[in-house]
């Protein structure tokens, strides 16, 4: 019988695949906002879990909410890569350096 | 029974898709498997009883998000072999850290419990009735400003990308719809008063 700690322990795997990920293709600016769409993936799988498990529909309307700022946000990331991409001629993470942080 | 076999269907080829879009050399065949991850799990949702959602996922993120991934992606020229640079140096330290984070949620959701009874659902939802319906009725009463700053947040973010982006070329020649219309006679025509000539 499946559980609630299974669906946990799936999104916890979720989450840390994509960690790993970030760690992984540090160059590469797409793949790091796949793998931040990843990590909001996992978190939302909680919220899900969680909310068929208290019989309380509140957490899918978070994940609703969730799902909207995500959408927007990588809009706006990817938007800022294509101009970044005009800009440089490439999107390494280590051009990034114009502001000097 | 059959709930079981289907989530571990599931959730393998979820996480084997998740490790797909960490793995991938080719940013596309990334951008594609986060369309599978995002698949299996909008089918995991469907088996908690999340429906709405569940479609909701498959339609904005596999139909809207994903495709302007794929956009970005193949409008853009990217060097992979460069991007690949530091990608061994890192992967133990990413590995280690991803490896720690599983176990210590594995003891405290798995070993632990929560320190709670974990072991049973709330009660199954009656025959006929519609997830999306409740949704809505909790979404358009009590979360109706949220929902409107949603929207307002979506609004943004249109506009942001699209003023981000846009771009005056030199000499890309365009109406100027407003300087048409503002102008007066004067600007364009001249009146001159020239002296007649004698003809003998």
């Amino acid at each position: 019988m499946i559980g609630l700690p299974h669906f946990l322990v799936l999104a916890g795997v979720l989450f840390s695949i994509a960690v790993a990920g970030i760690f992984l293709n540090r160059k590469n600016v797409i793949v790091l906002l796949m793998c931040i769409e990843l990590m909001l993936l996992a978190v939302n799988f909680n919220f899900v879990a969680f909310s068929r498990w208290l019989g309380d529909l509140n957490g899918q309307v978070f994940v609703f909410f969730i799902l909207t700022v995500a959408a927007a946000e990588s809009a706006i990331g990817l938007a800022i890569l294509v101009v970044l991409f005009r800009e440089r001629r490439s999107i390494n993470v280590d051009s990034l350096n114009r502001m000097r942080g | 029974m059959l709930t079981t076999i289907l989530f571990y269907v599931f959730a393998s080829v979820l996480v084997g898709a998740a490790l797909g879009v960490v793995l991938c050399k080719n940013p596309v065949h990334a951008a594609l498997s986060l369309v599978l991850a995002f698949f299996n799990s909008a089918a995991l949702w469907l088996l908690l009883q999340a429906e709405f959602l569940g479609i909701v996922l498959v339609l904005v993120y596999v139909g809207a998000v994903m495709v302007l991934f794929l956009f970005v992606v193949m409008m853009l020229d990217i060097n992979i072999a460069q991007m690949r640079e530091g990608f061994t140096r890192y992967a133990p330290l990413g590995v280690l850290v991803a490896a720690i984070m599983v176990a210590e949620i594995t003891y405290v959701v798995w070993v632990r419990h929560l320190g709670i009874d974990l072991s049973v659902w709330a009660p199954a939802m009656p025959a006929g009735f519609s997830n999306t319906k409740a949704l809505g009725a909790v979404l358009y009463t009590d979360y109706l400003l949220p929902f409107q700053l949603a929207a307002v947040v979506l609004l943004v973010a249109i506009v942001g990308a699209i003023s981000l982006t846009m771009r005056k070329r030199a000499g890309y020649k365009q109406q100027d719809i407003a300087a048409q219309v503002a102008v007066r006679w004067q600007d364009r025509v001249r009146v001159m008063k020239v002296d007649s000539e004698q003809v003998r």
